[in-house]
């Protein structure tokens, strides 16, 4: 579904990217860990269309289409979804406002017919029962006044109702609770299925105790540097990178 | 300060002659409205047309109104769109409405209801002919003739407008509209229409004045109001100009509040090439509570300037002033918000926003504040700030799948929507809400007209 071969990015000058390699199949739930700084956040944010990256080489493409051409909304309206790190404030426009312009948007794209305001709710009903939020959300201000799990919570309901081919989590988990944590990844794990691809970008490994990846990647200085099976994260989250920055070559600071 | 002296400007040529059938026309001879006008008369020819030197007027040039010949509107005959004029009217959602075409009372659009005992409403010229209560004692009493040319003009010559009366503890349920609407013929016209809004003690009531007009010729509104607002009444004034974009709107609204009163005021400003209103209200007693809000958009050439002040006169009283502005194209807008405490205004609470948007890099705004404290125990605050869309809001309405141009439309209706919802007429609220949006579908982003 996603193919991602040697891709370079710069923002402001600088490279931060370096050739990744990357390919994720229908299905498939991979997890990107590393240290701070070490691009995991600049791949989500590039494959969303955030316009401040610059990409110098390589190629992303999306069940077979440059996804680079396309402007972020039409990456959304093919597919793709990113949970963002620090979802934005909207003050004076309501979710259920901000979210059925969107579901139509989406819908109108793949040729569905536009839902009402009624249908849109029973929709929005039915999603936020099942991930166990609640329901007054939809009138409030997108994200304003949110807690950080409450902005994340709306985060996993804004990816249920536009049912994405291609999801992309970055660090989601992050100041999360225990409980919020735990909504959010069981959120998450019902939307995994074999028509659908995740991307879990984390620091940490606690979200990868719910939401257990097929691949782990270990990003660092731009590059990834190694990929294995769930246990990795376990290791990493043991051990540190260190040991792996020194195994691959890649020397802390690295990223810079 | 030398800047604030009055510097004499020019008087336009029209303005004697116009005053002159007005003279003829109305309270010839009476012994208490002929001295109002004959001061109004000598204060315009003293005044003259402000200019850009003078401080109130620094950042908008209305030089351009001297060098027209208006003709008075006042009964100026052009086929009007029915249709246009009904879609602004409240019909039975309003106790009684008022429509004054190119300032001619057309009683056949206007309206009236089921009004509360003693209410009087009734076109001003009436008032005037047939009455003196209130209207003698009111009249020319408010306005600030000493330093505003156009309020004096307008007196001098003063069309017809609305006349309100509240006897005390009188409430009406029901709206008061008064709409006036300008239709333009070959040369350009000017009119001056008139409100007295008097509202005796412990009575309420909600007055909307509206202002339209269409045609390609420019033609100048000139209008002012003066409300007097009796003790422990509420009176709710909503202002709407919604002008051709070719029209001059020069607007003065005076309010006198008495002890324990609420008034709350709302400019919305949409049309005109250029706009200019002066808002003064007087808290003159104690525990008075004064809310001043406003809503203006200006996109292409147009300009837009709200100059309002807030005079605490009396202590205890609480006054709130929201103001946002949303500029595109090349438009400009100024928007000065003084606040006066005097020495007896102690325990006054004062509080004043401007908010403003800019959607283009030609558009600009002039805001400041002017704060004239002389009490010492006083709590006052001001903000002012002009910002873009932001960027960051823009890239999440996209990655959700919305069109930039639809997020661009749903950021603006959210950004003026925090002063729509302030409107407490349903009605009102949502054609607001809906000419926002309008404005907004046909270009306000300015991309067409930048």
């Amino acid at each position: 579904m996603l193919n991602i071969k040697n891709l370079k990015v710069r923002i402001e000058g600088k490279e931060i990217l370096k050739g990744i390699d990357l390919s994720i199949e229908a299905g498939e739930v991979h997890a990107i860990m590393g240290p701070n700084g070490s691009g995991k956040s600049t791949l989500a944010n590039v494959l969303a269309g955030r316009a401040e990256y610059e990409i110098t080489g390589g190629e992303i493409l999306f069940e077979g289409k440059d996804l680079t051409v396309l402007a972020p909304e039409e990456r959304a309206r093919e597919g793709i979804f990113l949970a963002f790190q620090y979802p934005v404030e909207i003050p004076g426009v309501s979710t259920s406002y901000f979210l059925k312009t969107a579901l139509n948007s989406i819908r109108e794209h793949r040729g569905e017919v536009e839902l009402d305001a009624f249908d849109f709710l029973a929709l929005a009903k039915e999603k936020m029962k099942s991930l166990h939020m609640d329901e007054a959300l939809l009138h409030r201000s997108v994200n304003e006044g949110f807690s950080g799990g409450e902005k994340k919570k709306n985060e996993v309901f804004q990816m249920a109702m536009l049912d994405p081919k291609l999801a992309i989590l970055d660090e989601t988990d992050s100041g999360l609770d225990i409980d919020a944590l735990r909504i959010v990844a069981d959120g998450v794990q019902q939307l995994r299925d074999e028509k659908r691809a995740i991307l879990v970008v984390t620091h940490y490994q606690r979200l990868l105790d719910h939401i257990v990846p097929d691949v782990v990647h270990v990003l660092s200085g731009g590059r990834i540097v190694k990929s294995g099976d769930p246990d990795l994260a376990k290791k990493l989250e043991k051990e540190g990178y260190g040991w792996l920055l020194e195994e691959s070559g890649a020397v802390a600071g690295g990223g810079n | 300060m030398a800047r604030t002296a009055v510097v004499k400007g020019k008087i336009p040529p029209w303005a004697s002659n116009h005053a002159e059938i007005s003279r003829r026309r109305l309270g010839n001879g009476s012994t208490w409205f002929d001295p109002v006008r004959e001061e109004a008369l000598r204060r315009f020819e003293a005044l003259g047309l402000p200019t850009t030197r003078r401080e109130e007027y620094r950042f908008t040039n209305l030089a351009p109104l001297g060098r027209v010949d208006f003709r008075r509107a006042e009964g100026v005959k052009a086929p009007i769109e029915t249709e246009r004029i009904e879609k602004l009217l409240f019909g039975d959602r309003a106790a009684v409405e008022l429509v004054f075409v190119n300032g001619v009372l057309d009683e056949a659009l206007s309206s009236r209801g089921d009004l509360a005992d003693g209410a009087v409403v009734m076109p001003l010229s009436t008032a005037i002919r047939e009455r003196r209560e209130g209207v003698e004692e009111h009249l020319g009493r408010h306005i600030g003739m000493e330093t505003n040319f156009f309020a004096a003009l307008n007196t001098a010559i003063l069309d017809d407008g609305l006349f309100l009366h509240l006897p005390d503890r009188c409430i009406l349920e029901k709206p008061v509209h008064v709409l006036f609407h300008t239709t333009t013929v070959d040369q350009p016209i000017a009119g001056h229409p008139r409100n007295l809004l008097i509202a005796n003690r412990g009575s309420a009531a909600v007055v909307i004045e509206s202002y339209a007009g269409e045609g390609e010729t420019p033609y100048w509104t000139n209008a002012a109001t003066e409300a007097v607002v009796g003790e422990g009444s509420r009176l709710t004034h909503y202002k709407q100009q919604l002008e051709s974009e070719n029209a001059f709107h020069i607007s003065a609204l005076d309010v006198t509040q008495s002890a324990s009163s609420r008034f709350v005021t709302f400019s919305i400003s949409f049309g005109a090439s250029i706009a200019r209103s002066d808002i003064r209200i007087d808290l003159d007693g104690e525990a008075i509570e004064s809310d001043m809000n406003g809503l203006f958009l200006a996109r292409g050439d147009q300009h837009v300037d709200h100059h309002t002040t807030m005079n605490h006169a009396g202590p205890r009283c609480e006054s709130r002033e929201f103001y946002k502005g949303i500029l595109a194209g090349r438009a400009k807008g100024v928007f000065t918000g003084r606040i006066v405490v005097c020495k007896d205004a102690q325990k006054t609470n004062a509080f004043q926003a401007n908010r403003n948007l800019l959607l283009s890099d030609d558009a600009a705004i002039h805001t400041q504040p002017q704060l004239e404290i002389l009490a010492d125990d006083v709590k006052c605050s001001h903000g002012a700030t002009v910002g873009r869309l932001d960027e960051e809001a823009l890239f999440y309405f996209r990655s959700r799948g919305i069109d930039p141009e639809e997020a661009e439309k749903m950021l603006i209706g959210a950004f003026a929507g925090e002063v729509v919802e302030k409107i407490d007429l349903p009605l009102l609220r949502e054609r607001v809400a809906a000419l926002v949006s309008a404005r907004l579908a046909g270009g306000a982003t300015g991309k067409e007209t930048a």
